[in-house]
């Protein structure tokens, strides 16, 4: 992943423009963006953003790459659709924003320790572990993620929500270690190291 | 007149019949407006009423009072050969404006009578207006100016089967389009330039028999009025010759601004500093050898090209031009798409405020940012250009709100500099000075039309050396009739925009000529055939209408009279209101038909509790609001009694005085707006109205009443609402101040 990320960027050229139209998912819609800032006024968590959408399609085009990429804003996302609804140049302003943040993170770029990223992380272990989601170790793992005391606060916090759910036979506790994955495991993990093969190709990633 | 014979009508529908007792009104007209012939009829307007009036006026009834709608209404119904007509407005502004209550019904049979009154007054003073017997029959039009303004409206004109002449002072037709490598697209789907097609257009101009085209040449002195302009057409080398014509498109067009005036951005200190005109040379040159184009200093590869928008325009510091030229940001896109075409790995940004693409542009818009061309919101600072010839923009990022931005190894900067009209000398005497365009101060010295008129030798500029055109309602007129200018000397525009300008121009000179032709006036009175006349004895030559003509109609005779030129003439009686001894009339509008209806009015005495209220409203905005508040259902006053006139321009002061002497207790005044965003359909008219009014303190005081007693208001035609509400708030202003002393005598 080196050579990528040394990558030089002077500002206002259209280098990184073009770095995300080439390795970003949808990021070939990026020019195409107005500056109206409808995006940033639809989003709901808009004020938590350090940069919302209309500010980062500005700092791509101004070959700010550090800036983007090293941002916790793309990772704010939690693909409620306004902008992309709202975007009078229907650009698919979720999806760019989950672009960038995968991008940035396949660069090693994305911060370390956003919550976020660090779910997603385990979210996808988890998923393809079996090729299919284990809730109650994704759960366990989510609230055990920041430590022992945290977790079992976190766990007592949720009490009332999981004995209900047990009541109602919406969660099994057996599950923890009596899961069920696909029934072609292997043909699962074999799919996944050919897309990624392929993806690592096309975006010029180091195998 | 000896033979004077009125016939006075009352309508009896619409529930005029239920609410008013029309057989007391039209005793009132026989008895107190001296009708000859008077009859009630149930539903006047229809084929039994008309024809019952027809049969009048074949016995001899040769004055005509309709006591029933709104002048506005119904008037093909109501119009008579060769009779004048006062139309008594029953309906809208009597019966509808009053509550249908019974305690109501005393008030509004009092008013249905004055106006009864007043209409028969007027109809004593006025006569059907014959056509002006100094019209001129000339159906040519000249063009000046042989651009794509001017060429679209020469061929326009030419094929709808009327002669031009085509005037231009440079050696080839094309104007600034010919300089042009492409231009902005005008046709779906509106994704890269196109073709100006300019020679073909020029082509088709010499081909038309209908047009003759006079080049090197420019129109030296222009005399006359519409269906008679006399025009001397100088060639550069001075041979003079004399033409007719009826009518004039002036398209002279624009200038880019000086982008000398621009030192903060490299101009002139660097040949990689361009304006757009400069940009369109080098895409021309380089086209023409077929090869890229190259960096103007040393010849090397482009790299990378910045277009700075608002260079030197959307000034507010007022050193530059204050205005947006409209084009610019469609221009820029188009000649970033130049470097687009040429490789598409050339850097292109345009820095913009505010990005502003009229038209189909939001396409054109999309098809840049689709080839790749780069928008940054931000203002720019400053160029430098190093010795290398590389230059640095500076601006403010206006997103990321970084002041120091900067792009660095910049290949050409594009200046987008706006147009300055060319619209000859400015004839007013700039009202701020503000306003006053230095760049322009140079150009200002050459007229382009070389007017004989009295007040000046060019079209009147409204702001920023722009031709003065009323662009709510009229936009290709000026305030020289059958003079229309068109494309960017009336207001900044791209060649679409200036194409369609020129058609609409092209159809105004066409109906300028028609209407001269048969001595009509032009809008707004479209078809009036009433002109101006002055009683030459009373008159003392103090040459306030001259002046004070928005339309520069009236020059001086060898004699130092008024010399009304009737075809310039747009009927308004600004010339009327202005005159101090009243000596200027129309037939069927003058001092005396007005006053005569103000006297008509029976004003009760100070201890009846009922004031009497003058109404001055415009006829084009205040009158046609008053009509709606009736239709609309909104009572107010009935102390109020309205007239129509042409303008407020046409008030004179003597109504003012006669109505308060004679006991009124107001007098109100509604007229259209004015100031730079005039709505004034005479452009002057309401602002000079003001103007006098003004001065009616001292009157006033030397009357001894309240200054309350008169009242100007600026209404518009929508303000259906507010008009009654007008009404009622001085109404109960006049309660409070009391009756006038005046009353009896």
């Amino acid at each position: 992943m080196g050579d990528i990320n040394t990558a030089m960027t002077e500002q206002y050229r259209n280098d990184f423009l073009k770095e995300v139209e080439a390795n970003v998912e949808e990021g070939q819609w990026v020019k195409m963006c107005m500056q109206c800032g409808v995006c940033s006024g639809s989003c709901p968590l808009g004020p938590a953003w350090e940069h919302p959408p209309q500010e980062i399609f500005m700092m791509i085009r101004a070959g700010r790459r550090d800036e983007v990429l090293k941002s916790e804003s793309m990772w704010m996302c939690t693909s409620c659709y306004n902008c992309i609804v709202r975007c009078p140049r229907e650009l698919p302003i979720t999806h760019i924003m989950h672009g960038l943040a995968n991008y940035a993170h396949r660069l090693g770029l994305a911060p370390k320790m956003n919550p976020t990223r660090r779910f997603a992380k385990m979210f996808w272990k988890n998923l393809t572990k079996s090729g299919r989601v284990n809730e109650i170790q994704l759960s366990v793992g989510l609230y055990f993620m920041d430590g022992f005391k945290t977790g079992v606060a976190r766990a007592w916090a949720m009490k009332d929500i999981g004995l209900g759910m047990l009541k109602t036979g919406r969660l099994n506790p057996l599950g923890f270690v009596n899961h069920k994955g696909c029934k072609d495991k292997n043909g699962i993990h074999k799919m996944l190291k050919k897309a990624r093969e392929i993806e690592d190709r096309r975006k010029g990633f180091a195998a | 007149m000896a033979d004077m014979k009125i016939g006075a009508y009352v309508c009896q529908g619409c529930g005029l019949g239920e609410r008013l007792d029309t057989k007391a009104l039209t005793l009132v007209a026989q008895k107190e407006g001296k009708a000859h012939v008077v009859r009630e009829h149930e539903f006047l307007c229809n084929g039994q009423g008309v024809a019952m009036i027809q049969k009048d006026i074949d016995e001899g009834v040769n004055r005509v009072v309709i006591g029933a709608c709104s002048r506005r209404a119904k008037a093909e119904a109501f119009s008579f050969e060769n009779v004048a007509v006062a139309r008594v407005n029953l309906r809208e502004q009597v019966i509808w404006s009053q509550p249908a209550t019974e305690e109501a019904r005393e008030l509004t049979q009092e008013m249905a009578a004055d106006y009864m009154r007043m209409g028969c007054a007027e109809a004593k003073k006025v006569q059907a207006p014959i056509p002006n017997p100094e019209h001129g029959t000339n159906r040519r039009v000249l063009v000046v100016g042989g651009g794509i303004t001017g060429m679209t409206a020469a061929l326009e004109a030419a094929r709808a089967g009327y002669d031009v002449l085509l005037v231009e002072k440079t050696g080839a037709l094309g104007g600034f389009m010919a300089k042009l490598h492409k231009r902005i697209p005008y046709r779906e789907p509106f994704a890269d330039p196109q073709a100006t097609g300019v020679e073909a257009l020029a082509a088709a101009v010499a081909q038309e028999s209908r047009i003759t085209v006079f080049l090197n040449s420019t129109t030296t002195r222009t005399s006359g009025a519409p269906g008679r302009f006399s025009v001397d057409i100088t060639t550069e080398s001075g041979q003079t010759q004399t033409e007719n014509v009826g009518a004039i498109v002036m398209a002279s067009g624009f200038t880019p601004y000086d982008a000398a005036k621009l030192p903060e951005f490299g101009y002139g200190k660097s040949q990689n500093v361009v304006d757009q005109a400069g940009l369109e040379a080098l895409a021309r040159a380089a086209a023409a050898k077929g090869e890229p184009m190259r960096r103007p200093s040393d010849g090397k590869d482009i790299k990378s090209v910045v277009f700075v928008q608002c260079a030197g325009q959307r000034d507010a510091t007022g050193t530059h031009l204050k205005y947006c030229s409209g084009h610019c940001c469609n221009t820029s896109m188009k000649q970033a798409m130049y470097f687009k075409e040429q490789n598409p790995d050339i850097d292109t940004a345009i820095i913009y405020t505010d990005l502003r693409t009229p038209g189909n542009g939001e396409d054109f818009y999309r098809s840049a940012q689709r080839k790749g061309v780069i928008f940054t919101k931000g203002k720019v600072a400053s160029v430098d250009v190093n010795s290398s010839g590389a230059a640095t923009v500076h601006f403010h990022d206006l997103i990321l709100d970084d002041k120091a931005a900067t792009m660095k190894d910049v290949d050409l900067v594009v200046l987008a500099t706006g147009q300055v009209p060319n619209s000859g000398v400015n004839i007013d005497i700039p009202a701020g000075a503000e306003d006053v365009d230095v760049a322009k101060a140079a150009e200002q010295s050459v007229s382009v039309l070389n007017l004989t008129y009295r007040q000046g030798p060019d079209v009147p500029q409204l702001r920023y050396g722009f031709t003065d055109s009323h662009f709510i309602c009229f936009p290709y007129e000026t305030r020289r009739t059958g003079i229309y200018t068109a494309g960017p000397v009336r207001r900044p525009m791209d060649i679409a925009q200036a194409v369609e300008d020129a058609t609409g121009a092209a159809l105004k000179a066409i109906q300028a000529v028609e209407n001269a032709g048969l001595g009509r006036a032009a809008h707004p009175r479209s078809g009036d055939l009433s002109y101006p006349t002055f009683r030459r004895e009373g008159c003392t030559q103090c040459k306030r209408c001259t002046v004070e003509c928005p339309f520069g109609a009236i020059d001086e005779d060898e004699q130092r009279y008024p010399q009304f030129n009737e075809s310039r003439c747009r009927r308004c009686g600004t010339c009327m209101g202005a005159c101090p001894v009243r000596v200027i009339s129309f037939e069927n509008y003058s001092v005396d038909s007005v006053g005569s209806q103000i006297k008509a009015v029976d004003v009760p005495d100070e201890f009846s509790e009922k004031p009497r209220i003058l109404l001055l409203a415009c006829e084009n905005d205040a009158y046609p609001a008053l009509d709606m508040a009736g239709v609309s259902g909104h009572t107010s006053s009935a102390f109020i009694r309205t007239i129509p006139v042409r303008c407020l321009g046409s008030v004179n002061m003597i109504w003012i005085t006669d109505a308060l002497n004679s006991g009124y207790d107001g007098v109100m005044m509604m007229g259209c707006r004015h100031g730079d965003e005039y709505q004034c359909h005479f452009v002057k008219g309401s602002e000079l109205a003001s103007y006098r009014m003004s001065k009616i303190d001292d009157t006033l005081k030397n009357l001894n009443l309240e200054k309350d007693r008169v009242r100007l208001l600026e209404v518009a035609i929508a303000d259906i609402k507010r008009v009654p509400e007008l009404i009622n708030d001085y109404a109960a202003k006049i309660q409070e101040i009391g009756m006038s002393p005046f009353k009896g005598f």
